[in-house]
């Protein structure tokens, strides 16, 4: 004990010394790896030794000397106290609550696409993105909004910053949500497309939750326990019963459906769900995918584990330099764009500026629930990766590449798909399909149904071979209830948004319960995603390509949004020497959604510029090289090309309004001229006592 | 050793209930014996029907659910 005095270390230092030599080891391991394949134990052990780093050290330090948090201050839970939405909670109870909320789809989808690079450039990504960048947003959001009595992000950008700044990230939240909704329902589609068991499966949930929801409403009024088990017990069964409609030829025509039809009925869907009231379908809907999603996650980390499989892509494939089939464009900066919510979301900042703030019950929180949130859902699009790249890469070519790219014949795909160095061939398709139970997968695209012939393969290997089919579609299911759940959330929070706008025109309009205007604004926000997600599903080069690049521009503007607003009241709190923590990330988000919007817009590769797209298939259309069926939609993609375009020009101009509005700002309080007041609510002492949480 | 186990696995389970909102309403009638029973404007405690339904349309105003 003596001689580490002596040394100035102790036992904790060599431990964390430790930690920061593994990891650096197995960074070095799988950055320098060149071979066959490399296993995906290194990635995980990476990640662990970066985040406990990271969490130990930087969290800490941003917590004490950035923010410097205060645990003898009362936290708004404590002063406004309601017993309902502001409540002094336990911490494990807040982290669950959060990372409920932020954990969607996004990090499982972002990461599978991304994996066409290698798997090298997204994991790095989603490592260093989430340590510097999305845990950091998350934690000082939440924490300002703590210190504003639960603010919205909205609210606080036109508190701090001006009123330019709120209404931007207003319409942002808005386009975000119905681009999201589009892209998640086309990962849906193709997930359920030709796929009688995926498709009944799926349609069983809605029943389903509505049982859940009658239960806990009137049978068994807020028991929410016995009924989520109950629902979650059918969801299984579910699984076993598509399986056994899938082999009844009577009844698997029902369930066999073109992607049009399938998009309509979500459509439908959509619609219904944002009406009806949230009891009978959102909220049972929302705890069914709660349970599941947070089993699902922690089943597959134990099989990875257990398994230690082996990665099978190459660190870094020939796409880095644009031609990707998945989706066009170069490694910079289309890898940070499509990675998105796994290392960075900016949806994450409603969240930490909504519900959350709202139950902490000691400022000292902030750290584990905002930063520690992050990491671990930063870890959840790891798993995904790994699930990805686990594949045999000319399997996940083979599942991922739409047809416009490599043909719509399974010879020609293959062929492609060979030529570019990736073994894979008809009938090896051919069995995998048929061992996960389906007739084909090929251009399964959206990452979906690759992410679940992965999850299949780890939890089959891991738990019993046989039930590879049940297995696939337990993930299909898995993917899609939460999909849905956040489809049916989002469309009725661009409802509740709509409505507010509204009501600044006409009282009436803006009453959440004035069933004409829930009708309207509901049809309003359906029709906007629906646009796009029709628009994707009859776009030949798969919807994919388009939607989800433009879902990352979008997300990762909202992220430099909520950093010009942390960054704006740091400099404004007189902490200028700190503002890099948020300003470095803003820079590079701004410089990552520029430079992809700017692409995105003037690219002259009709793989990735709109423009040139829209006037390629114009001249091709004008030349008559167009085959019947491609002739009669090429005006409505020729026009969804410059819709698109218009959009991404919107999205990156709101964004430089923010980001000037916050310049202007911080320049005029360092010359000493007026601004808008810090709006943070007083000091008051805590009278909960030092280490006594309400549980 | 058997003790403290048992009263980790209760732990656990009161940790998910609260979670979950399973306890809800036993977490409103603790509040409002703490904070509403003595007060003269008290409004009339709420049965376990109407506390919940009233705690469900509250929690699914604004942002829920992410990407």
């Amino acid at each position: 004990m003596r001689l580490w005095g002596v040394m100035g270390m102790n036992k904790k230092s060599i431990i964390w010394i430790l930690v920061a030599l593994l990891g650096a080891f197995a960074l070095a391991g799988i950055a320098l790896h060149r071979g066959e394949s490399i296993n995906a134990l290194w990635l995980i052990t990476a990640a662990v030794c970066i985040y406990a780093i990271a969490y130990r050290f930087y969290a800490a330090w941003i917590a004490a000397k950035v923010l410097t948090i205060d645990a003898t201050r009362a936290t708004p839970a404590e002063r406004l106290d309601n017993g309902r939405d502001f409540m002094p909670t336990n911490r494990w109870v807040v982290f669950g609550h959060h990372f409920a909320a932020i954990a969607g789809p996004g990090p499982l989808v972002g990461p599978t696409l991304a994996a066409q690079f290698g798997y090298l450039p997204g994991t790095l990504w989603i490592l260093i993105g989430a340590v510097l960048g999305g845990a950091v947003q998350d934690m000082v959001t939440l924490f300002f909004s703590m210190r504003r009595n639960g603010r919205s992000l909205g609210q606080m950008a036109r508190d701090e910053i001006g009123a330019i700044g709120g209404t931007a990230a207003l319409i942002g939240t808005f386009m975000i949500m119905i681009i999201l909704i589009a892209v998640l329902g086309l990962v849906v589609v193709n997930a359920m497309k030709h796929s009688p068991w995926a498709t009944s499966t799926v349609a069983a949930t809605i029943p389903i939750a509505m049982l859940v929801g009658i239960y806990m409403r009137n049978i068994r009024p807020g028991r929410v326990l016995e009924a989520s088990a109950l629902g979650v017990a059918l969801l299984l069964l579910s699984v076993f019963a598509g399986g056994w409609i899938d082999h009844q030829e009577s009844l698997r025509v029902l369930f066999d459906h073109d992607g049009l039809p399938l998009a309509y009925a979500i459509i439908v869907y959509g619609f219904a769900a944002a009406v009806l009231p949230v009891w009978l379908l959102l909220a049972p809907r929302d705890y069914l995918s709660t349970f599941v999603k947070l089993g699902t996650v922690f089943l597959l980390a134990i099989a990875i584990l257990l398994l230690r499989p082996e990665i099978r892509m190459p660190a870094v494939t020939q796409f880095v330099d644009g031609t990707g089939p998945i989706f066009g464009g170069k490694l910079f900066p289309f890898v940070f764009i499509t990675i998105a919510c796994g290392a960075i979301s900016g949806f994450h900042a409603l969240i930490s500026s909504g519900t959350t703030p709202k139950l902490l019950a000691n400022e000292r929180d902030i750290r584990m629930i905002g930063y520690g949130g992050m990491l671990l859902e930063s870890f959840v699009a790891m798993m995904a990766m790994i699930a990805a790249t686990v594949l045999e890469p000319g399997i996940y070519f083979a599942i991922n590449s739409p047809p416009g790219v490599v043909g719509k014949e399974a010879v020609d795909a293959i062929a492609k798909i060979n030529s570019w160095g990736f073994a894979v061939t008809v009938e090896q398709m051919q069995q995998l399909a048929s061992d996960m139970g389906e007739q084909s997968l090929f251009a399964r695209i959206g990452g979906a149904p690759s992410l679940a012939v992965g999850m299949a393969s780890i939890f089959g290997t891991a738990f019993g071979k046989g039930m590879l089919a049940i297995w696939y579609h337990f993930a299909i299911m898995f993917e899609a209830i939460f999909i849905l759940t956040t489809l049916d959330a989002g469309t009725r929070v661009g409802r509740f948004m709509l409505q507010d706008l509204l009501g600044n025109f006409n009282k009436t309009l803006g009453e959440t319960s004035y069933t004409p205007s829930v009708i309207l604004t509901s049809a309003i926000v359906v029709a906007s995603w629906g646009y796009f997600l029709y628009i994707g599903v009859i776009d030949p080069n798969g919807g994919v390509n388009i939607l989800w690049p433009l879902f990352g521009i979008a997300n990762q503007m909202l992220a430099a949004i909520a950093l010009s607003v942390a960054t704006g009241i740091l400099v404004k709190s007189g902490k200028l020497r700190y503002a890099w923590v948020t300003g470095l990330p803003l820079v590079w988000l701004v410089t990552i959604t520029t430079t992809a919007a700017f692409q995105k817009i003037f690219s002259e590769d009709i793989r990735i510029g709109f423009f040139a797209a829209a006037n390629d298939l114009s001249a091709k259309l004008a030349a008559g090289a167009l085959p019947a069926d491609k002739a009669a939609i090429a005006p409505q993609l020729i026009f969804n090309q410059h819709l698109d375009a218009y959009l991404t020009l919107f999205f990156v101009s709101v964004l430089w309004v923010v980001i000037l509005d916050m310049l202007w700002m911080c320049v005029r309080h360092l010359n000493g001229k007026p601004v808008p007041k810090l709006s943070e609510a007083p000091h008051e002492p805590s009278r909960l006592v030092e280490d006594w949480v309400r549980d | 050793m058997l003790q403290t186990l048992l009263k980790k696995v209760r732990h656990v389970w009161h940790c998910v209930r609260r979670l979950s909102g399973d306890d809800a309403y036993e977490q409103y009638l603790k509040h409002y014996a703490a904070f509403h029973a003595n007060t003269l404007d008290a409004p009339p405690v709420l049965s376990r029907k109407a506390f919940y339904q009233l705690w469900q349309d509250k929690k699914w105003q604004g942002v829920k659910r992410c990407c």
